[in-house]
């Protein structure tokens, strides 16, 4: 299958690229940038006149519900989702029923992504034993079976020494550690952020202390350790301070942050709305303002959706009960075009969030659209309005709380692998 | 601008359709309630204790939380207004899994309940609810976790008015544990609007919720300067579960630093009030000379309580018209 894209837009970051170019995809790979490679035939030709072309999305933080869920989401679903959102691959954390701490585990959902061609799933392993942070992981295996990191998910490993042999042993086979640092006692039963909105509400609250505290012992034992690490959901800006210190002195840590963390804040709770409850919750503005300078000076290098869909009954509870986590697929790369449009960080930045820098963290040759890459692309219409709604969302997970709220920037195709897997105009079906 | 989770509290036309919290209520509209609720006070003493205020309605009495004496106000309140009462006191599942609160709720309102008291362990859970009600049907918080308790904030504001006839020079004292206590909270709230002179709240930091101050008041830890020239003080319960010796080491040494007692009640004003929302802790958070002596007012706070909750009832179901 040759494929030739006209006339398009191409932003790719990781190769200096922002201008008109043809590009050109033959067995998976694109093959040439701007004229054809001799003796080019496409097999199927289309004109991306107007549209932007970027890598594919790198989601590194996408919750999709199967094994364990499935009557609220299915890897069918919310892959689907994700290529109609740009996303051409994503990585998948471990908390699943049952947990992905065997090869088998990571296998079958490997297995059932390809099976349905959409977007491609990265599972990370457990970093121990039915994540309850006893027992390490048989990760070397778990490597070999498909699993691009390790991580806890969000449940903090409370054993030190534990923690810091699950770092030395997943150092010796170079697997990248992915920490949402959480001090387990700090945060206790709390829902919301030690501040004025759990004041003002009487809710149970999670001291910024909870992630410094965590934030400074795996940097303590990252130092001591060997260990790469990724920490995925950072959001405090004390956090990033921190991190950054560290990497100033070459500690070989990355950040990321979740795409609902450079938009919301605290007060954004108002009176008891489930929608924003997250974890890690949403912090002050000054913390949000923070995080997105952080994007803009690279501090933070990863941007993810941290997709978590629920059906429409776990959010219909009383605050402290309700499930935590915002469905976000199908707006990450408009929400994170709105952060250009504001003039906050810049198109090239926000691109290296979602593709190339993903990839660097996770260890792929993708996320670019270099001469040999995998022919993983978006192509986005980035004028096009629209409204993101029941109609308009195509993850099972409705839980959002830019719901009914007009996004600017939208996904046409996506080709992942070479082959076109979303069509706005044909590929309208939900499975 | 009304604040977000007190707006559910309103109709279209600006009239008070569900007391959720005390965040936001117009000072007309707590005066008013007071106001009836004086008209109330001696109905009690009456040969034939009702009016039909409340005829034909049905009032449930939804408690997710055990409680004797605030059910027991309300039953009161709603059947002197002539109201069915029904009580319930449930458990329930604090999970998405089997039937929610929610299905409790509409089953019961599919029943025709024109009004509900309800009382939940979680903060929030009575906004829950109203939002998803038919608009006939009303919601009075009768207790929500830490958030708000604003029915025992209007007896104790109707209290404090009995005995000092006015709110805009006195100076009030709130004393324990601040950081669990919804009805620190709504008092608060209650006191700010009425224009009280100063509120202080006093109790160790483990005990004082972040950011308190943005509610309008200062905080000590110290009972001598934070009594000092005090009008009314108000008591707070210390859950004897809260004693694990994290927040507090020792009933000792609470008592020691935060019991009222004759000697520290001195610190305040000769002719300062103390109120107490109850149940009573004895030798914790109070001492039984200051609980049964001649400035508590404890025991008025239980028979006002009557009156001010079928005054807000009665404010609620059409009694009354409350503009925002």
């Amino acid at each position: 299958m040759k494929l030739a894209l006209q006339n398009g837009w191409v932003v790719d970051p990781a190769n200096d690229i922002d201008g008109r170019h043809d590009i050109f995809i033959d067995n998976g790979r694109i093959t040439a940038m701007g004229t054809p490679p001799k003796d080019f035939v496409a097999d199927r030709e289309i004109d991306v006149n107007g549209l932007h072309v970027m890598p594919g999305i790198i989601d590194l933080s996408a919750r999709l519900r199967e094994p364990g869920e499935e009557y609220i989401a299915t890897i069918a679903s919310e892959t689907v989702a994700a290529a109609s959102g740009g996303i051409t691959r994503m990585v998948y954390p471990p908390d699943t029923y049952p947990v992905i701490d065997t090869p088998a585990m990571a296998r079958m959902i490997q297995d059932r992504a390809d099976s349905i061609g959409s977007t491609k799933v990265h599972p990370l392993g457990a970093l121990t034993v039915g994540l309850d942070g006893d027992k390490l992981t048989d990760m070397a295996m778990l490597m070999d079976a498909g699993c691009i990191g390790v991580s806890n998910a969000s449940r903090p490993i409370q054993n030190t020494l534990v923690m810091r042999r699950a770092m030395q042993y997943a150092s010796t086979y170079d697997l990248t550690v992915f920490l949402t640092p959480k001090d387990f006692w700090l945060a206790g039963n709390g829902c919301v952020h030690e501040g004025e909105t759990s004041t003002r509400l009487g809710l149970p609250a999670i001291p910024e202390a909870a992630e410094t505290v965590g934030v400074a012992r795996d940097l303590a034992l990252i130092e001591t350790s060997g260990a790469r690490a990724h920490f995925d959901l950072i959001s405090c800006r004390r956090s990033l301070e921190m991190i950054d210190e560290a990497q100033q002195r070459g500690l070989p840590v990355t950040v990321g942050t979740s795409i609902h963390q450079l938009h919301l804040c605290e007060q954004d709770i108002k009176a008891f709305d489930t929608r924003y409850k997250v974890m890690p919750p949403l912090r002050t503005e000054h913390d949000r303002e923070a995080l997105v300078q952080g994007v803009a000076q690279g501090k933070i290098t990863v941007i993810c959706s941290d997709h978590q869909p629920h059906s429409v009954d776990a959010k219909l509870a009383p605050f402290s009960e309700a499930a935590t986590g915002i469905a976000g697929l199908d707006s990450l790369l408009a929400l994170t075009l709105r952060l250009v449009k504001s003039g906050k960080i810049t198109l090239g930045c926000a691109i290296s969030a979602l593709t190339t820098n993903p990839a660097k963290v996770i260890g792929l040759d993708a996320g670019h659209l270099g001469i040999g890459a995998p022919a993983d692309l978006c192509i986005y219409d980035p004028s096009h309005e629209w409204v993101l709604d029941e109609q308009s969302m195509v993850s099972r997970g409705r839980n959002s709380p830019f719901m009914n709220s007009t996004l600017t920037g939208k996904v046409l195709y996506t080709i992942n692998g070479g082959k076109v897997v979303y069509n706005s105009l044909t590929n309208q079906t939900k499975p | 601008m009304l604040p977000p989770d007190s707006q559910i509290q309103f109709d279209s036309e600006g009239r008070l359709k569900h007391f959720l919290t005390i965040n936001g209520l117009p000072r007309e509209t707590l005066i008013n309630i007071l106001d009836m609720a004086e008209s109330f006070i001696n109905f009690g003493q009456r040969e034939i204790k009702k009016v039909p205020l409340l005829r034909g309605k049905t009032l449930v009495n939804l408690f997710f939380e055990p409680s004797t004496r605030t059910r027991t106000t309300f039953e009161i309140a709603g059947k002197r207004l002539s109201a069915d009462v029904i009580n319930l006191s449930a458990a329930r599942m604090s999970t998405s899994k089997g039937e929610t609160i929610l299905d409790t709720v509409r089953t019961l309102e599919a029943m025709h309940t024109d009004l509900f008291v309800v009382r939940d362990s979680a903060s929030g859970a009575p906004h829950l609810i109203a939002s998803h009600l038919p608009s006939h049907v009303k919601v009075i918080n009768a207790g929500d976790g830490r958030h708000a308790h604003p029915t025992q904030a209007m007896l104790d504001m109707f209290t404090i008015r009995q005995v000092k006839g006015q709110f805009e020079n006195l100076k009030v004292a709130i004393i324990g544990d601040i950081l669990h206590s919804r009805v620190a909270r709504s008092q608060i709230h209650a006191l700010k609007i009425l224009n009280v002179a100063e509120i202080r709240i006093i109790g160790p930091r483990t005990l004082i919720p972040t950011e308190i101050e943005s509610m309008g008041v200062t905080t000590t830890g110290d009972m001598r300067a934070g009594l000092e020239d005090i009008d009314v003080v108000m008591m707070l319960r210390i859950q004897r579960e809260r004693m694990d010796g994290q927040l507090i080491p020792s009933e000792q040494e609470y008592f020691n630093r935060y019991g009222l007692t004759e000697e520290k009640l001195s610190y305040a004003k000769n002719d300062a009030i103390v109120l107490h929302p109850g149940p009573i802790n004895r030798g914790l958070e109070i001492s039984s000379s200051v609980a049964d002596g001649s400035r508590s007012l404890i025991l008025n706070q239980v028979t006002n309580g009557i009156a001010v909750r079928m005054s807000i009832m009665a404010t609620l179901m059409g009694g009354n018209e409350s503009k925002k």
